[in-house]
């Protein structure tokens, strides 16, 4: 591998942007790839396979064989609202491989004693959520069920294009939720990222059932190819 | 397997840019139950010391000593390995696998 390539590549993970390594094994070329440029690269249909599946393989192209090596950044979940859900919520997303963080500025939710071993911030999501550098490989979720919490938690999220937002609340809930941040500036497009009501529909009653729910969803918009990925919403 | 090697890719540049001869062995391919996925790697220096894991321990003697001869060479090289039932069921796989390992020259 060239320095310059390793060079880049490190200077490309550090920066939290997926880049795929193309090496053809037998001549031993090489040549990164980064995120933006898959639409004009010739084996575009297999880099974006194997980044939505986070794995590195070996395929063939024009008779040669190629193996793609997929430096994906670990995914982020920021959770706004220290609540029940997301009591059972934060260890099973780290179980997952997510970095979870939870943000609530009501000190008496967001207690270490409520959630033992996961980084919580007690401010209001304006201070909390910057630090957090929330990027497109973060999952985010506003549970607090409290406009005056989960509104700017949003508006940020669709600032940093996260790969999910979701959002509790029913369906009159949402429409008004959505008034609401049209009225601070959100367009249309940014209210309909929200997965709202949040999870997939499987009935889920507990916490922890909703916890999985929401878990199943971000792991469908993850991983899915675009089209299954409306099917399965 | 997100953002993993971490600490190899970076040692890799280190000792890179610090003089010494380096060279990085990748699983590119498995077959079987190997021990660790296509993409993890070993990253080796001309003094015989190596990060990371591309079998759980089985056969990285082989791949470093193929190493050194790779810094030497500047030529690339692919290793085949198969990963033996007994050590196999050391790191709680049923059965035995087989890895194919890319070695190459770093600079």
């Amino acid at each position: 591998m060239k320095l310059a390539i390793l060079h880049e590549l490190n200077a490309e993970r550090a920066a939290r942007r997926p880049v795929i390594l193309v090496t053809d094994t037998e001549s031993g070329e090489q040549r990164l790839v980064k995120a933006n440029d898959f639409a004009k690269d010739p084996l575009r249909a297999e880099l974006d396979k194997q980044l939505r599946m986070g794995k590195s393989a070996s395929v063939e192209a024009g008779g040669k064989k190629i193996f793609l090596n997929v430096y994906a950044p670990t995914a982020k979940l920021v959770i706004v609202g220290a609540v029940h859900i997301s009591q059972a919520l934060a260890p099973l997303a780290r179980s997952l491989g997510y970095d979870v963080t939870v943000v609530d500025p009501r000190t008496a939710f967001a207690s270490p004693e409520r959630f033992p071993d996961v980084p919580l911030v007690a401010e209001w999501p304006d201070t909390a959520l910057p630090p957090l550098n929330v990027d497109a490989y973060t999952a985010f979720v506003a549970v607090t069920h409290d406009p005056k919490i989960d509104d700017p938690a949003l508006l940020h999220a669709f600032e940093r294009k996260c790969f999910y937002i979701g959002a509790l609340g029913s369906r009159k809930t949402h429409a008004k939720r959505g008034d609401r941040l049209r009225a601070q500036g959100a367009n249309d497009s940014d209210i309909a990222r929200i997965h709202a009501p949040i999870g997939l529909a499987i009935g889920a009653v507990s916490p922890s059932e909703i916890a999985v729910s929401i878990m199943a969803e971000i792991t469908a918009v993850l991983r899915l190819p675009p089209k299954e990925k409306e099917e399965a919403a | 397997m997100l953002d993993r090697d971490e600490d190899i890719l970076k040692a890799a540049e280190d000792w890179q840019k610090a003089g010494r001869g380096v060279a990085l062995a990748t699983v590119v391919e498995t077959w079987g139950s190997a021990p660790r996925p296509a993409g993890s790697s070993l990253v080796i220096n001309d003094e015989g010391t190596f990060l990371g894991s591309v079998s759980g321990g089985c056969v990285e003697g082989a791949v470093v000593t193929e190493a050194m001869d790779v810094i030497q060479s500047g030529k690339p090289r692919m290793l085949e390995f198969g990963v033996a039932d007994e050590t196999a069921w050391n790191v709680g796989l049923s059965c035995g696998g087989t890895i194919r390992v890319f070695v190459e020259k770093v600079g």
